[in-house]
């Protein structure tokens, strides 16, 4: 059984992702206040359903680029929340072995070429990956996560159109958040949607409800199906909401109250729960029980990188050169 | 290409016992053409480096050979070049870009600073970065203030980037032969003037290693440290100086990031003098890094005279012929410089 492309036996595990997502998300925010994490994060607190719809649609060894609010993309990814949790307390366990942080968490071989501090810098590398796939005439997609604020740099006009005249398989998926730090969507571009940018490039465009991951699910599979047939790439927008602010240094000035509890109003796990509900697909209860688990899977791995040792000051210069 | 395929071939310079004449451009060709059919892996992008054969025509007949798949013409979009080789060097192929004019690299800064150099070290060392960025820099062909400049002490400043400078045709093709089949991201820096410049060139495969100064004449009195362009100049300045019973010892090394500075400070303590040339503007500039270095280390103490530099003019590029030459040292401002160094000690 299905519903809406999705086998509802995939329902508990997509539940999970978002709730391991929001979980780590929420224990990061605990521990920045607590200033037991040093630097600054970037939560997605909110935007769930996009990179765990986006993730469902692909496969296991298909690529992602990701951003600076890239804690999502890495756990819809299927990394390790351990070796996450043990790299934004800088430790030698970490992804990046306490040398990357929050905004540079990173698992080439596993298919992540990596969070990035620069908004747009990923772009371009999401391009070069997809002309990788092209020459060795693999199977694979890349998916690259960009949000509103990147669409406006000049990387995306750059690395969109060249991924269109060489067709490459590329997914293009952008986070729209409605705010790049403080500034609107609304008054940083003249279109109403960036999806509609894609006429310029010749290649289709949709945007899509970034809280239903049942729609970004099903804009991505169209994407990658798309891509794997050769026939180029997809830009797609997912409208959404972070709840947080920008980074820890936000006060929230430039928006109001009523406008985020009007998106809280539609948070993307309480969409998916009612979802999950009415499929039937858990026992009475049983939603509570993956959200109490997912929370239990953040605290242990909040324990792991407690236990894990920091980077040798010696090692310092190591790992510049290859 | 379904499966990579790599032959082994030949890496010293020993196995290429036969040398053929050839220009610098020839010889950045003949490297290409060499790496790309031994390891298919290694494709260039760029713009009009296909059928047009690149700017300066140092790609010609690369698209005849190898095809639009694996010599590809892109659109003018300097940070989508860096950026699709950096992709593509992160999961398995080795980018050879091309840059038209190296003031273009100003476009791919955040492609090639903050993302290609940062890559290995900021993600622990898990993953590598192999691509070569080949930019023809310099003045000297009235192309004026955004086509001449000399910018590579911006990219010697960044740890994760190594920065090659070959001043002939033999050290251009080895040179970019081991920065092919380097594992990090390399900017190889090719002189305008040079491309036209013939010379003695191994035939066949070799490397030339990055990281190793070269003297390239040997003396006694006086160390002149150049790169590049100034090399040719330094050599014909220390024929005529040779003339005057002035002993000149020419050090070019060849790499500047990371710097193999130890035939620098060897020489200085034997000629206890020494003048740094080069072309970019000298504020800021690469010669007060090895100014520093000589300074720091024990060759200090060997010094009979304060360290010179011999430098590009704190401007912009002129167009005018006159103004432009009197930009940049030439040969006769290097002769000047060293002998009043070596006979007034200032």
């Amino acid at each position: 059984m299905s519903y809406l492309g999705i086998l509802d036996a995939d329902l508990p595990d997509l539940l999970k992702t978002m709730y391991h997502i929001r979980a780590f998300e929420e224990k990061v925010d605990e521990l920045f206040m607590q200033g037991a994490i040093h630097g600054t994060t970037h939560l997605s607190i909110g935007e769930e359903a996009v990179p765990t719809g986006a993730l469902h649609a692909l496969r296991s060894d298909d690529y992602i680029t990701s951003t600076h609010r890239g804690h999502g993309h890495c756990i819809a990814k299927g990394a390790d929340l351990n070796l996450m949790m043990a790299e934004l307390l800088g430790r030698e366990s970490g992804y990046c072995r306490g040398r990357g942080g929050s905004m540079h968490i990173a698992d080439v071989d596993a298919g992540n070429i990596g969070a990035n501090g620069i908004v747009g810098g990923g772009i371009p590398i999401a391009v070069g990956v997809g002309l990788s796939i092209h020459m060795q005439q693999q199977a694979r997609v890349c998916l690259c996560f960009f949000g509103d604020g990147a669409a406006n740099e000049g990387t995306f006009h750059e690395a969109i159109n060249l991924c269109s005249i060489w067709r490459l398989p590329v997914i293009f998926l952008c986070e729209n958040n409605q705010y790049g730090m403080s500034m609107s969507a609304k008054l940083s571009m003249h279109v109403a949607s960036v999806a509609d940018r894609a006429i310029a490039y010749g290649i289709p465009g949709e945007s899509v409800d970034g809280n239903d991951v049942f729609a970004v699910h099903h804009a991505v599979w169209q994407a990658a199906e798309r891509a794997r047939a050769g026939q180029g790439p997809t830009l797609i927008e997912a409208r959404t909401y972070r709840y947080k602010g920008h980074s820890k240094s936000d006060q929230n000035r430039y928006r109001t109250r009523a406008e985020i509890d009007d998106w809280r109003a539609r948070d993307p796990i309480v969409i998916f729960t009612e979802v999950v509900r009415a499929r039937g697909v858990l026992a009475p209860g049983a939603d509570t029980q993956v959200r109490a688990n997912a929370y239990a899977d953040i605290e242990a791995a909040y324990a792991f990188a407690l236990a894990s040792p920091e980077p040798q000051v010696a090692d310092l210069l190591e790992g510049v050169y290859a | 290409m379904a499966t990579v395929q790599v032959s082994e071939t030949a890496l010293s310079a020993n196995d290429a016992a036969l040398t053929t004449e050839m220009t610098y451009a020839e010889a950045i060709r003949d490297a290409l053409k060499l790496e790309m059919r031994r390891d298919e892996r290694i494709f260039l992008l760029g713009e009009d480096i296909g059928i047009y054969g690149g700017a300066f025509a140092v790609t010609r007949g690369l698209f005849e050979e190898f095809g639009a798949e694996r010599v590809r013409d892109t659109p003018i979009s300097e940070a989508a070049i860096a950026g699709a080789a950096i992709g593509a060097a992160l999961t398995g192929m080795r980018p050879v870009a091309e840059i038209q004019f190296s003031d273009f690299m100003a476009l791919t800064m955040d492609q090639l600073v903050n993302q290609a150099a940062k890559i290995r070290y900021m993600f622990g060392g898990k993953a590598k970065v192999p691509l070569v960025m080949r930019t023809p820099l310099g003045s000297g062909t009235g192309a004026a203030a955004q086509h001449s400049q000399s910018l590579e002490a911006w990219f010697a400043h960044v740890p994760g980037l190594k920065v090659v400078m070959p001043s002939s045709p033999a050290d251009a093709k080895g040179l970019l032969i081991a920065a092919i089949r380097d594992d990090n991201p390399v900017v190889f820096f090719e002189h305008k003037l040079l491309y036209r410049v013939k010379a003695a060139v191994p035939t066949g495969s070799y490397v030339t290693p990055l990281s190793q100064s070269a003297v390239k004449r040997a003396g006694q009195d006086v160390t002149v440290v150049a790169f590049s362009i100034m090399v040719p100049r330094a050599l014909a300045a220390a024929q005529r100086l040779a003339d005057e019973g002035i002993d000149v010892e020419v050090i070019d090394p060849r790499t500047l990031r990371p710097l193999d500075d130890t035939p620098i400070l060897e020489s200085v303590k034997k000629t206890g003098k020494v003048v740094i040339v080069h072309e970019a503007v000298g504020s800021g500039g690469f010669g007060g890094e090895i100014a520093a270095r000589i300074t720091e280390s024990d060759a200090f103490h060997y010094l009979d005279a304060p360290v010179r530099r011999l430098v590009g003019a704190e401007v912009p590029i002129p167009f005018n012929p006159n103004l432009e030459r009197a930009a940049v040292p030439q040969e006769d401002d290097i002769v000047t410089a060293v002998r009043r160094l070596v006979r007034e000690g200032r």
